[in-house]
């Protein structure tokens, strides 16, 4: 009997094509990102990442990183929580609401946040008197990433709470365990991996989230730029062995997070079986 | 009474699980839930262990009504269908768990699940995950893990339906022993009649969300209130409309019959045995043979109504088309929740038990 053989030529000229198509997108791009960034030598790449605006921008992006994360973390456990395990109603709205986020386009994200809370907004004054500055500061950028990441989390743990079911917690809670005490002995061992590999998504969105941020920093050097918006800047003056050196440092934060992501993908699918 | 459903009813969203459902169950007994898979039986079992809420009535355990009592105070076991044992923990942890909340002492908790462990046969095997237990094994520990707050109720929720068919037998065995070893009022639920009649001392029987029967076994079989009863303990012909066999006279329009394949006796005109009964059967034609491991189940066409009944093995082949007299000893006839047993009158004569 002839056995149908899984190396034809569709196999090769399939893996040719993706080979290209990732180098032409992908390597290549990023060998030039590192390239160019060490065009003018070493001491031009250390002398533009160690810029004191750089290193700002630097801090203000792991921090607003960081914070969008938590937001992001705890929104999104909760969320899932409610669309998983109680039923109510406009629950499919809600679910579909999560999803927003995602398919409005980022500067919109931005707008929207300067019209609801820039000068001309009724609770501006209510701000104002509150000595809360929102926007052109740091909360602005805060909101815009929380916004652009909201549904990461979220979205990584539903379907692992959905393929569960409630028995395990059921039966948890007629021996008496409460409700945080079911939340950490029964529901978090099994969400685990895919809450962390949410997080690292939603870590690498807020880093190199742009498009929101941009419109409601206001581009304050030292103040309210990330790195983003900073190589931005430096491009914009010409600079650009300083901005891909700048930029290769985020590559590189984003190959960290990449690495991490891998890794928790592995226990992911060694923890479905 | 040890459980009292007093007017249970349920809903959800617009379907009506339990309708005005009221029974009570004593203290000591094995009860099943059987009914078909929707009826509302399940709901039943997880209204008594307080994970569902009712709509209206009232659920007394133990003389207290116990609306208002969350599930972890009404002092029950419960064992789930997939037993829902906690992945991330070994058997011991698992039957611990319970106990470890409560904040019984370390020392007691060791007692209590090792004793526990050996009660179910599978010490030695309390560092395994369940994961890597057998089906049988993993209720097994669901069942321990039931019993370690020493409930007062344990309820079981299709215990046996994970379980393949031949494992399956051994269990039901395995747990009805177990259950009577620790002498606790117990209430399962179960699609399988004969799951139900094996295992339980009584039996209710539910239907589209109602209370159809509840009984033992053998007096459910033997009077069945509705034709749904009839027709789900045991195999069972319902005819809406009888005209009337030899033997029997018309029934009324309103009254359903219920022919169960053991009343009925099929055979060829040759033969001998028979010989006496052919003036009181009726003539039919054989239209499906089934095989069903030890007999055969034949079907009829006679009087244009299709009878079954089951053949031994060792009596003549027969074929489909073939020309058979068919006799019925009996039927129920169930008018309004009332069950009569009508005897073929022209069987008076002869001792049937010959046969």
């Amino acid at each position: 009997m002839r056995v149908r053989k899984n190396d034809g030529p569709v196999k090769w000229v399939l893996i040719t094509i993706s080979a290209l198509f990732l180098f032409v997108m992908l390597i290549l791009p990023l060998i030039y990102v590192i390239v160019t960034s060490f065009k003018d030598g070493v001491q031009y790449f250390v002398n533009a990442i160690t810029d004191e605006y750089a290193k700002k921008a630097l801090i203000l992006t792991v921090w607003v990183t960081a914070i969008t994360v938590i937001c992001n973390t705890v929104f999104g456990i909760f969320a899932a929580w409610c669309l998983t395990r109680y039923s109510f109603k406009g629950k499919k709205r809600i679910s579909a609401l999560i999803d927003l986020p995602v398919t409005v386009s980022p500067i919109i994200v931005g707008l929207i946040y300067v019209l609801t809370y820039g000068r001309q907004s009724a609770v501006y004054p209510i701000l104002k008197n509150l000595d809360i500055k929102i926007i052109f500061a740091v909360p602005g950028i805060v909101l815009a990433t929380v916004f652009v990441t909201l549904p990461f989390v979220a979205r990584e743990i539903i379907p692992v709470l959905n393929a569960k079911g409630t028995e395990e917690e059921e039966a948890a809670a007629l021996m008496g365990a409460s409700g945080f005490r079911i939340f950490k002995d029964i529901t978090f061992p099994h969400i685990k991996w895919s809450l962390l590999y949410g997080i690292v998504l939603c870590a690498a969105r807020a880093m190199g989230e742009f498009g929101a941020v941009s419109v409601i920093s206001g581009h304050l050097r030292g103040k309210t730029n990330t790195l983003p918006l900073y190589i931005e800047l430096l491009y914009q003056g010409y600079d650009f062995t300083g901005a891909f050196a700048v930029s290769s440092v985020l590559v590189i934060m984003a190959v960290c997070i990449l690495i991490l992501r891998s890794i928790f993908e592995k226990n992911l699918i060694k923890n479905k079986d | 009474m040890y459980v009292e459903m007093k007017n249970i009813s349920k809903s959800f969203a617009d379907c009506k699980a339990c309708d005005d459902i009221s029974f009570g169950i004593e203290q000591g007994k094995l009860v099943a839930l059987l009914g078909p898979s929707g009826s509302g039986k399940t709901t039943l079992l997880r209204m008594i262990a307080g994970l569902e809420i009712q709509d209206g009535g009232d659920i007394l355990i133990d003389g207290r009504v116990v609306n208002d009592v969350p599930g972890k105070d009404r002092e029950i076991g419960f064992v789930f269908q997939n037993y829902a044992l906690f992945r991330y923990m070994t058997v011991y942890d698992n039957i611990a768990y319970g106990l470890k909340i409560k904040k019984v002492p370390a020392k007691q908790i060791r007692e209590t699940v090792m004793e526990l462990i050996g009660l179910v046969g599978l010490s030695g095997m309390e560092k395994r995950y369940p994961a890597q237990l057998s089906g049988g094994q993993k209720q097994r520990v669901a069942f321990a893990r039931a019993l370690a707050l020493k409930p007062k109720l344990l309820l079981l929720d299709e215990p046996f339906a994970a379980i393949d068919a031949k494992v399956r037998k051994e269990l039901r065995n395995w747990l009805k022993d177990m259950i009577s070893r620790v002498g606790i009022t117990s209430i399962f639920v179960t699609h399988d009649q004969d799951e139900a009649v094996e295992v339980a001392d009584d039996i209710l029987i539910i239907n589209e969300g109602r209370l159809e029967q509840i009984g033992r076994p053998l007096d459910i079989y033997k009077h069945p209130n509705t034709p749904f009863v009839a027709q789900f303990i045991g195999s069972s012909v319902v005819l809406d409309s009888f005209t009337g066999f030899k033997g029997f006279d018309e029934v009324k329009n309103d009254s359903k019959v219920v022919i169960r394949p053991e009343f009925v006796e099929a055979f060829k005109g040759d033969n001998p045995r028979f010989n006496k009964l052919i003036s009181a059967a009726e003539k039919g034609t054989l239209r499906n043979i089934q095989f069903r491991g030890n007999c055969l189940e034949i079907s009829l066409e006679v009087n244009g109504v299709i009878l079954s009944t089951n053949r031994s093995l060792e009596r003549r082949p027969v074929r489909i088309g073939d020309e058979m007299y068919v006799i019925v000893y009996r039927i129920y006839v169930i008018n309004n929740e009332e069950t009569a047993v009508h005897k073929n009158v022209l069987l008076k004569d002869i001792n049937v038990e010959m046969l």
